[in-house]
């Protein structure tokens, strides 16, 4: 199958990407029985200064994606390539010198920095590793500048994340993943634990850093609103699998897989005179399990549109219209 | 006609080696038989902690329900014994918690919780208890109750679980149901289900509710009154499309201009509150939502502001400018 593509050249192209995870029975002798299918033929590219929101619900293989990617996951099959280099060919020392290109912030503020370091020691730590700035003063003038960048006061800087809430804590997570100039950035559920005035703080600083800095997001989420508002195309996910990608108000507004309208239409808006004028019946049942997925398309079983022979072959992602690419044989 | 539920002036204390936080600071609602009214906040904000004040649930030390009137089917559940007050909960006021995995018993089956509720409550025979169990499954759209009730928790999805609590809520025919973010730690799919599935029974039920959340969407499609907390205190209330569209508090008005939409496209910039929440240990005399508040005046830093009336019928603000904020928010621009 045909990645869909972009007009420059691609930053970051993932082909067939695929991860299983073996499930085991016993305890002393351990039996295969089965695979999680976490991610099951991921297939996207995505260009330089671009925004691409990964959404679904949980147990889709987004994070999975996302991680395989950063290669805190080995893919079970597949490429990723960056920047034209295939990161599994790469031997150990290149790799390191890539990673720092490559960062990530995370969802949970306050399981993800140590508790035991203070702040200027959490954001100097990639300097540290990848043996950047040696100088300790000039080190801690960029931790200061790093802390200013993200909203901080630098006095910050002698904190311990205890000490501050939620929201500055998610900006010592941006600082840190910015102290090694990075390029791309994957923001795995990055403002879902937030509160929404605190979150709208932390969206909007998102979108100044990737202006200032030119940076490229792969936005991970499962909160369709704040994708909407942050990204250049989303790319929607099921079971393991892509089943609609496009630019991202074409999404939005014309949504064409079954699954993303249900998603879409599960949301509920801000408004109550729209809320009353609605009518809305959610999608019936529920994500089955990925050690046992259906057979044929996998939305089947709980698909309102679906015929006989959905249950029968896998829907190949395709383009029906420019740039809107759908898995699903019943979008015409 | 009297509410079912009256909320009059309930304070509530937590001690804490940071000093006293006043975690709900003296608030006032009542809730009419079978009408679903919403309390929304952040995190913090007394919203669930309210909740349980009513339940008397708060875990003493180091809380403690230090003022207040509840008045429920004309009694006050304050003064109740603790044997009284467990007739109540469970009974009369049902509960569905956030997180269905910490609030049903791992040991127990599912069949077990809910037949317990209906022995202890109802004084049903083991048979009774069982049909009703039965009954009570297909209700909350459970294929093959049969089967589920000899199941354990661990055994059901989240949703699953979530319908099993709903169940156990609905057991002794309850007046009013306190659903505490009932689906926040659900995906959206299964969300709709549960929300569709709470608003549908109680709409035929004839029971009132209660939904303390988080999220101003699913309070824009359940609710018809809305109270907005802030530390401690309701800043806002009024009816559900007042609230939305001409909002009288500049919390209210900054909280709805935060939430990035679905239904419109991409905006150049959110337009955040300023600032980070409240520390409630360091509370200063004066209105808590001052220090981060476009409309602050000096005036502000007196007294909290009381609720007055504002806006439409029924709205009312705790701000000393309410009538002069008229910012029209949920009108597309």
């Amino acid at each position: 199958m045909r990645a869909p593509d972009v007009p420059t050249r691609a930053l970051l192209e993932v082909k067939g990407l695929r991860k299983h995870f073996p499930v085991t029975e016993g305890v002393i002798a351990r039996r295969l029985i089965g695979e999680v299918k976490a991610v099951d033929g991921v297939d996207f590219t995505m260009r330089r200064g671009e925004t691409l929101g990964l959404v679904g619900e949980s147990g889709c293989g987004k994070t999975t994606t996302g991680r395989c990617i950063l290669l805190l996951e080995r893919p079970t099959a597949g490429a990723i390539i960056y920047d034209g280099v295939d990161l599994a060919s790469l031997p150990p020392k290149e790799l390191r010198a890539l990673r720092r290109r490559i960062q990530v912030i995370f969802q949970d503020p306050y399981s993800s920095l140590n508790p035991r370091l203070k702040v200027g020691e959490i954001i100097a730590e990639p300097m540290r590793v990848h043996g950047i700035e040696p100088n300790a003063k000039r080190r801690t003038a960029r931790v200061a500048e790093l802390l200013t960048t993200c909203g901080l006061d630098p006095k910050f800087a002698d904190r311990y994340p205890h000490e501050m809430s939620g929201g500055q804590r998610q900006r010592v997570g941006i600082a840190r993943a910015l102290a090694l100039d990075p390029e791309f950035i994957i923001c795995d559920e990055a403002v879902s634990a937030l509160d929404v005035s605190i979150q709208a703080q932390i969206v909007n600083l998102l979108e100044h850093l990737r202006e200032r800095f030119g940076l490229t997001y792969l936005f991970i989420a499962h909160d369709l609103s704040v994708v909407r508002h942050l990204c250049h195309r989303v790319a929607v996910m099921y079971l393991g699998r892509i089943v609609e990608l496009a630019d991202c108000d074409e999404l939005f507004d014309n949504p064409l897989h079954p699954y993303t309208r249900a998603l879409l239409d599960a949301v509920p808006v801000p408004d109550p005179t729209i809320e009353a004028a609605r009518s809305f019946r959610p999608v019936k049942g529920e994500v089955p399990s990925p050690i046992n997925p259906p057979s044929g398309c996998v939305f089947h079983p709980r698909c309102p549109i679906a015929v006989e022979t959905c249950s029968q072959a896998r829907p190949e992602l395709r383009e029906v219209r420019p740039g809107h690419w759908v898995a699903c044989s019943e979008v015409a | 006609m009297a509410p079912l539920l009256d909320v009059r002036d309930l304070h509530t204390e937590f001690r804490t080696g940071a000093g006293t936080i006043r975690a709900v600071d003296g608030i006032s609602y009542a809730v009419e038989p079978g009408e679903t009214v919403a309390i929304v906040g952040e995190s913090g904000s007394g919203k669930s902690v309210s909740a349980l004040s009513i339940l008397r649930l708060i875990p003493d030390p180091p809380g403690r329900i230090t003022h207040g009137e509840v008045r429920f089917l004309g009694r006050d559940l304050m003064q109740l014994s603790d044997a009284q007050m467990r007739e109540v909960r469970g009974g009369d006021i049902g509960m569905v918690f956030q997180e269905p995995m910490t609030s049903l018993n791992p040991v127990l089956t599912i069949g077990r919780q809910i037949t317990e509720t209906l022995e202890q409550h109802r004084r049903a025979d083991r048979a009774a208890a069982y049909r009703r169990a039965v009954e009570l499954l297909g209700l909350v759209g459970i294929a093959d109750p049969a089967r589920r009730l000899k199941q354990y928790p661990h055994q059901l999805s989240g949703g699953m679980r979530q319908r099993v609590m709903i169940a156990i809520a609905l057991a002794c025919d309850p007046k009013l149901i306190i659903a505490d973010e009932p689906t926040t730690a659900l995906d959206v799919t299964i969300q709709a289900q549960i929300l569709e599935l709470m608003s549908g029974l109680t709409r035929r039920l004839g029971v009132a509710l209660i939904i303390i959340t988080h999220n101003l969407g699913v309070v824009a499609r359940y609710a018809k009154g809305v109270n907005v907390m802030y530390a401690g205190r309701i800043v806002e209330s009024g009816p559900a499309a007042a609230i939305y569209h001409e909002p009288r508090h500049p919390y209210t008005v900054a909280l709805l201009r935060s939430v990035p939409r679905l239904d419109r496209p991409r905006r150049a910039r959110l337009d955040p509150v300023d600032g980070q929440p409240p520390d409630l240990t360091r509370l200063a005399r004066g209105c808590a939502f001052r220090p981060r508040c476009r409309f602050a005046i000096d005036a502000c830093a007196e007294a909290p502001p009381p609720l007055a009336a504002a806006g439409a019928p029924g709205q009312f603000s705790a701000c000393l400018r309410a009538n002069e904020i008229t910012a029209k928010v949920g009108v597309v621009a």
